[in-house]
């Protein structure tokens, strides 16, 4: 049977993770992979909320040495936990937060010392075990599932760390600003450095101060895994980082103007990271330096009836991208934005087919539409979404109420614009620039865009 | 009020209605928010319900409230739950700690 070894860390007492900066060892993390993996309930599907990037790494261990699939949805709205749970009627929570408020079964994380703080063989993963399953949101109202072997998912981050140069070094420390729960957070600081023999540190820092902080907590060199939002934050703040030796962006592309602007301030190179829920990672580029996007080595586009599919390596079978791509090389591309229906806030994605569906599945709405709103907000530079919506029963707060049990939080829509009739044009159509002009005439405050 | 006890580093500060409309008027400007800075609640929640603000919004407020007032935002604090629980919450948490 071919397997893969869960983590490539070279000796028992080599550093898998850094805890509030405490260094733990690769045979502490397994001794607490083994005690959680023996602990967990029945049920073979885990969505695994575990906040601290250890605790979620711990749990995802024991999941794959027990044969537990790991469920990674793309929100966690009680609209879509509900679909989960269908889906997966044996799914259950594990949890780090006496809060939380999934509607699943819930299993917490319970932090216990081990008795046996010993080294022990690494556990050898099949690489045709299921170990996980991501969802994307679909484009009707119902979320997608992807599966993910055990040996597709180490091919796809082994390919990833070659060309991020992190393979077998062993030295780096990867500091994620996103979470564990996100397929990009899943696969940059959590399975990289298992499989590359690098360490993470636990926390996930949100604030420019709390990065700093993170960082300073762990030695050189250093790694910061992160999104355009949070670069333009960290550029946009007068805080000062500790040394960075490697930036890593990815969930929506950098300009090339902001990439520089990163590289000089942080004396450091900026590479992004291009891929999809349906493929994993495929491509990266040094967007100081070049555009064009480099695809990992097995890895390989090719254009179909007009549509561009990717294919070998680690994606499983051909499947279709969802951006407008163009090849420009045998291993190299360019990326010209989103096919229209795709829809991506600070690097949550959607399309604007769920978001419909959703909005229109809601009692009393008798039309609506989501529509992306002309120029950004602020120094995050998110672009936003508005909704103008025909509901004479319902008030906009109730609405938005309503909203926000269904769909993830970047989603909902400023403006919501309540009227008497969408202004469809003669074939049905929604122009948007009438949608735009709507958004405008109701927002009066609005200066920034 | 003995649950915002945590908030005040120096004698209980007046609550401050000015400083309150400016962050108000600072927020609505910077989030393009769909209210009049006059109208929103001064207790209602500024994340989730209430305000509606998401995590993108609460690292626009912590750069508006670290470039207009000195104040640098940590999520590991005991006190960042406190601080978004409203805009009151907010402009006391500011009151105390403004370097600016």
């Amino acid at each position: 049977m071919d397997t893969v070894a869960l983590l490539t860390h070279s000796k028992p007492t080599t550093v898998v993770a850094y805890r509030a900066g405490v260094p733990v060892t690769m045979q502490r993390f397994l001794a607490e992979a083994t005690l959680l993996g023996r602990s967990l309930p029945a049920g073979n599907h885990v969505l695994n909320m575990c906040a601290d990037r250890y605790r979620f790494t711990v749990g995802l261990a024991a999941c794959l040495m027990t044969g537990r699939v790991s469920l990674l949805p793309s929100t966690h709205t009680p609209e879509v936990i509900a679909q989960l749970a269908n889906f997966a009627p044996d799914a259950f929570c594990l949890t780090d937060d006496q809060r939380c408020d999934v509607a699943l079964p819930k299993h917490y994380y319970h932090e216990e010392r081990p008795a046996d703080d010993v080294a022990r063989a690494v556990p050898r993963i099949p690489v045709a075990q299921l170990a996980a399953i991501v969802f994307t949101s679909g484009s009707t109202g119902m979320p997608l599932p992807y599966k993910k072997t055990w040996g597709k998912l180490a091919r796809c981050v082994r390919d990833a760390a070659g060309r991020l140069g992190l393979l077998d070094g062993g030295s780096h420390v990867l500091i994620g600003t996103v979470p564990a729960q996100h397929m990009y957070g899943f696969e940059s600081t959590v399975l990289l450095p298992l499989l590359s023999g690098n360490s993470f540190s636990a926390e996930r820092p949100f604030y420019p101060a709390d990065i700093a902080a993170a960082m300073a907590a762990v030695p050189q060199p250093r790694a910061l895994v992160t999104t355009p939002v949070h670069l333009r934050t960290l550029l946009a703040s007068e805080i000062d980082l500790p040394p960075v030796d490697l930036v890593v962006s990815a969930t929506s592309p950098l300009g090339q103007d902001l990439a520089r602007e990163v590289e000089a301030k942080f004396h450091s190179s900026l590479l992004e990271i291009y891929g999809s829920t349906e493929t994993g990672q495929i491509a990266i580029r040094r967007t100081a330096e070049s555009i064009a996007w480099r695809l990992w080595p097995d890895v390989r586009l090719k254009v179909s009836n007009g549509q561009v599919f990717a294919h070998g390596g680690h994606v499983e079978q051909l499947t279709a991208m969802q951006d407008v791509i163009e090849i420009t090389g045998d291993d190299e591309f360019l990326l010209h934005g989103r096919t229209a229906d795709l829809v991506n806030v600070a690097g949550k994605r959607s399309s604007f087919g769920y978001l419909n569906a959703q909005l229109n599945a809601i009692p009393g709405v008798a039309d609506g539409v989501f529509f992306l709103r002309d120029g950004t907000t602020g120094a995050t530079g998110v672009a936003r979404l508005g909704a103008v919506v025909v509901a004479p029963t319902l008030s906009v707060a109730a609405l938005t109420e309503q909203l926000r049990q269904r769909i993830d939080a970047v989603f909902l829509p400023r403006p919501l614009i309540m009227v008497e009739r969408l202004p469809r044009n003669a074939t049905g159509k929604l122009p948007q620039q009438e949608l735009q002009h709507l958004a405008k005439r109701h927002l009066p405050t609005n200066q920034s865009s | 009020m003995s649950d915002n006890a945590s908030l005040k580093q120096q004698p209980a500060p007046l609550t401050d209605v000015g400083l309150q409309r400016e962050i108000a008027t600072l927020f609505v400007q910077a989030l393009n928010l769909d209210v009049e800075p006059q109208d929103i609640d001064p207790e209602a929640p500024l994340y989730g319900e209430g305000l509606g603000l998401d995590s993108i919004d609460i690292l626009e407020v912590a750069l508006i409230v670290s470039k207009q007032y000195g104040v640098q935002l940590r999520a590991d604090s005991q006190e960042n739950q406190q601080i978004f629980r409203s805009l009151r919450h907010l402009a006391e948490y500011i009151a105390a700690h403004r370097a600016k």
